[in-house]
């Protein structure tokens, strides 16, 4: 079994306790109290509507569809859906929040306890549990560059609907909180309730960590912000990891404080003690009525969950016969499976799978571009399956292929067909030309049948030097064998 | 003619379906008044060209036999309701130039059916006060003063005041803790606080949201009943309104009481009781048992405690309500600071009146980390307490009769401390905080010749029953014959 990665200090070892609280934007039309829109990137102060300006007089209704949303997260991380939740008031001043207060769920959210699996590489996996998840109200966002006096106000962002997803503190490393992380990205993609975008803010990462000697009691924790990708994630947990270490082993004692993220120096700084966190003074929304969802909405949505990555991975690994691990890298990513079944139908499943992993996701990551900006379609790639499968083009010309395809588009035959890359696999023509071949080179023959059979590659490269590569090579093996044994 | 500016709802809509007046004429007269006669300083502006245009084209209506329900109908409006294109302050400083661009769902209801906006009346600022004396835009006086000037009651006191003297035919108010009901008894008129949900909170600027609730000041029960029938109604924009059936409260108003029980609460006889008041209590249930009506007793024991959990309920939501006051988005923001922090400090020290902020740090208090439990969260076991007490209360009876305040209108200036003051809302508040429909109606008169009114606390979503019970009060204390005398 994996054990967690263990910290050795001056003094001896040390142990990571680390909790995730994730805020995911709800993949939702409107705003969670308003019927503005969500969309991302409008022009400043255009999808604002009285009542996310907290306009006088302005009263929230909530989004049902957000509510849906919160329910069908819940039940994608085996939680419980709670019949009732309340909103409460979160009471704080600052300019990009108009209410004077967010609205979000204290005592009462909308899912309690629950949990997911997280994978940590061959095959090995641990069960994270998840506190709670509530729904709640963002902020605006502040603009300090617009002006040489003032910093303005963008209220598009305010009132959008944020579902804060809190772990327990059940991770012990960063290589099981980034698995973690990548697993709930996952997982809100998958149905569709997130889109999980960490660049644009749609998915937002808050660490707690403390440190501990293996065994003993939760030492003090501290709170990590501004944190906006797996890998700062996981780079901040340990640079703070190091720095409880050193302070504990120098005498002094770790102060319970909220932390910023620097991802260009790679260090974490005070933001505020525990003494300067705020009152926020919670209350129930009078406003707003308690939330009370039926047995029947709540399994309406259990029923109709779509499947989740680690039933389609176990799926994939019997129906396809793959590996773990390919079914795995297949299946972290719901556009990236239903990708591979749509070629996997009616064609060898394990050769789709190898190829599109090693060349086509490669080739994506090379460029840096997500499936949806593929310029390369499921059909193209299908067409290029089935020349490779029916012999008409090499492996090796199908990366040639696949590359120009991807580069300057255009379909696989048409491109085979243009660049003159059909593969010979003719027998009689290939016959006729390895006799010639054996006929010209009698030297090299007896050299072959007398033991040195390494020279069989000599002859492939002969018959491929005649045909400019395009010979089907399965087929000269095939023939080379027969005409060298007698 | 007529005295245009003495009519109710129902001669006002007889007289212009009769072609008597005109609802220009009607509007011309009424502004003449407002520019002439605004001594009591009940409005705080009116809009001329407005209200000259809606009655014009309320005539056209009329004229083309397509005449609505309150159709030339002059309606004067509590400036905390958001009336579109006019100032809308909550007579605070904080909101002193604010102009809404919406229109409240109240007041939306009402012009939907051809009522005209009149103008704006004073209140107490953010509705915090029981004599209009917190107003920015100065002291209201009560119509009923002669040698020293009362308070006309609060926060509503503009609109109770307007309708007292004439200068309006009906008024809107919000009622909060007697908000409505208060000033209604100060200045002889009727005054009617719906349920809680009943009229949608859409538009007005909120004090506390539990609690606040419009409704109609009028100088007849049947014109409260008439304006409600058309404030009322399930807003999808309130999430607290209340998706039920509004009844016919018009004809409620004509019902017989006959076999009705009337609930009479000994703790609100509390040993502050004027003798004056406690006289007029007990003529209300004389004229009620007369009428044909049940009297019983019954018990609401924790109305003591009503007081105490209102003024921690009340402000901990005003405190968060009155946060979007922050001189950021509108309204009113100080002109020098040195920092965001210092700008949110002046904008709110110089922006709030003194009870306001009052209000504010109480309830920032009773809210806060280690104060919650001990007062927020008690207050609100006491509030269900409340609530409990009443539902036991109308297994017996149908409503309760009780007076609405413990004195009549008091002095401008009196040097009351807060306290003194708060206790103006000790009957009013327990209805409140259960959320229940009560009716103010003039019983008579003080010793020293004031308006003293009764108080009817019916069952949730039963207007109509005490609109029946007010009726009963209002022929039989002959108030109306009585002003006569008195003015």
């Amino acid at each position: 079994m994996r054990e967690p990665i263990i910290l050795k200090g001056e003094t001896g070892q040390w142990e990571m306790v680390i909790g995730l609280e994730i805020h995911a934007q709800v993949k939702c039309k409107s705003k969670l109290f308003s019927g503005s829109s969500t969309e991302f990137g409008a022009e400043p102060n255009t999808q604002v509507s009285f009542i996310d300006a907290a306009m006088p007089g302005m009263l929230p209704v909530i989004n049902q569809e957000a509510v849906d949303q919160a329910i069908r997260t819940g039940h994608a991380l085996n939680a419980k859906i709670n019949n009732m939740s309340v909103f409460d008031r979160k009471n704080y001043f600052y300019p990009d929040l108009p209410q004077g207060y967010q609205i979000s769920q204290y005592k009462s959210p909308i899912v309690g306890e629950g949990w997911l699996i997280i994978d940590l590489g061959k095959g090995e996996t641990k069960k994270i549990g998840i506190e709670r998840l509530h729904l709640e109200q963002d902020a605006g966002k502040l603009m300090h560059d617009q002006h040489p006096k003032y910093s303005l106000v963008d209220l598009n962002r305010s009132g959008i609907p944020l579902m804060e997803i809190v772990s327990k503190p059940d991770m012990r490393d960063w290589e099981e909180a980034g698995a973690y992380l990548r697993k709930l990205r996952s997982i809100v993609r998958y149905i569709d309730s997130c889109d999980g975008n960490m660049d644009q803010g749609s998915l937002r990462c808050d660490a707690n960590i403390s440190v501990r000697r293996p065994g003993e009691k939760f030492g003090t924790r501290c709170e990590l912000k501004n944190i906006n990708s797996v890998k700062f994630m996981m780079k901040a947990v340990e640079y703070e990891a190091y720095r409880q270490i050193e302070i504990i082993e120098a005498g002094n004692q770790v102060k319970q404080e909220t932390r910023l993220y620097d991802p260009i120096k790679n260090e974490t700084r005070s933001m505020r003690s525990k003494e300067e966190a705020h009152d926020y003074r919670y209350f129930p929304d009078p406003d707003l009525l308690p939330l009370y969802i039926t047995d029947e909405r709540i399994n309406t949505f259990k029923k109709n969950l779509p499947e989740l990555p680690d039933v389609k991975r176990d799926r994939f690994q019997k129906e396809y016969n793959l590996s773990f691990y390919d079914a795995d890298v297949l299946t972290a990513d719901k556009l990236h499976a239903d990708f591979f079944e749509s070629l996997a139908k009616g064609r060898d499943a394990k050769f789709v799978a190898n190829w599109i992993i090693t060349n086509f996701f490669a080739m994506l990551n090379e460029v840096d571009k997500s499936i949806e900006e593929s310029p390369i379609k499921e059909e193209q790639l299908g067409e290029l399956f089935d020349l490779i499968n029916d012999g008409t083009i090499s492996g090796r010309t199908a990366k040639e292929v696949f590359e120009e395809m991807f580069t300057n588009g255009g379909n696989a035959s048409e491109i085979v067909e243009k660049k003159g890359l059909k593969q010979i696999s003719n027998t009689d023509e290939l016959e006729a030309m390895i006799q010639k071949i054996i006929e010209d080179n009698s030297q090299q023959v007896e050299k072959f049948r007398s033991g040195n059979e390494k020279l069989f590659g000599w002859f492939v490269g002969q018959v491929m030097k005649n045909t400019q590569g395009a010979a089907n090579p399965k087929v000269v093996n095939e023939i080379l064998k027969k005409s060298l044994k007698n | 003619m007529t005295n245009l500016s003495n009519l109710g709802v129902t001669e006002i809509l007889d007289g212009l379906n009769n072609k008597a007046f005109s609802a220009e004429e009607l509007i011309v007269e009424y502004i003449k008044i407002l520019k002439t006669k605004n001594k009591h300083n009940a409005y705080i502006h009116f809009n001329e060209e407005k209200s000259l245009n809606l009655a014009k084209e309320s005539d056209a209506r009329r004229a083309k036999n397509n005449s609505l329900a309150l159709d030339g109908l002059p309606i004067a409006v509590k400036d905390i309701f958001c009336v579109k294109g006019e100032k809308t302050s909550a007579c605070s400083k904080i909101l002193e130039n604010f102009v809404p661009n919406y229109e409240s769902s109240v007041t939306s209801n009402l012009w939907k059916q051809g009522a005209i906006y009149l103008g704006k009346t004073s209140m107490d600022e953010f509705a915090m006060g029981s004599s209009n004396e917190t107003s920015f835009f100065g002291k209201v006086m009560n119509p009923w003063s002669k040698d020293k000037q009362l308070v006309p009651g609060g926060s509503s006191g503009g609109s109770a005041a307007a309708v007292a003297a004439n200068l309006a035919p009906i008024a809107l108010g919000t009622d909060t803790g007697g908000s409505i009901r208060q000033p209604a008894s100060f200045c002889g008129t009727i005054g009617l606080k719906p349920t809680y949900g009943r009229c949608s909170r859409w538009g007005i600027i909120a004090f506390a949201s539990s609690l606040d609730q419009a409704g109609p000041i009028t100088r007849s029960v049947k014109d409260s009943a008439q304006i409600l029938q058309y404030m009322s109604g399930f807003d999808i924009k309130d999430s607290t309104s209340a998706d039920i059936p509004v009844p016919n409260f018009i004809d409620a108003c004509s019902s017989s009481i006959k076999d009705k029980i009337i609930g009479i609460p000994k703790e609100y006889k509390i040993d502050k009781l004027a003798n004056d008041v406690q006289k007029i209590w007990e003529l209300g249930i004389e004229w009620l048992q007369d009428s044909g009506a049940k009297v019983i007793d019954v018990n609401l024991p924790h109305t003591e405690y009503a007081l105490p959990t209102y003024y921690i309920v009340a402000p901990a939501e005003a405190s968060a309500n009155l946060a979007r006051y922050d001189g950021v988005k509108y309204g009113f923001r100080a002109e020098s600071f040195d920092d965001l922090e210092d700008m949110y400090c002046s904008t709110r020290s110089e922006g709030f009146g003194e009870e306001v902020k009052r209000r504010i740090l109480i309830g920032t208090y009773v809210l806060s980390a280690g104060y919650y439990d001990a007062y927020y969260l008690r207050a609100q076991k006491v509030r269900t307490k409340i609530v409990n007490d009443f539902n036991k209360a109308f297994n017996k009876c149908d409503a309760i009769l009780t007076p609405t305040a413990p004195s009549g209108a008091f002095e401008i200036g009196a040097n009351m401390s807060p306290i003194e003051m708060y206790m103006n809302d000790v009957f009013t508040v327990p209805a409140s905080l259960a959320g229940l429909p009560a009716i103010s109606v003039p019983g008579g008169f003080s010793d020293d010749k004031k308006p003293l009114g009764l108080q009817l606390i019916g069952k949730a979503f039963d207007e109509e029953t005490i609109l029946a019970f007010a009726s009963v009060i209002e022929n039989c204390s002959n108030f109306k014959n009585s002003i006569k005398d008195i003015i």
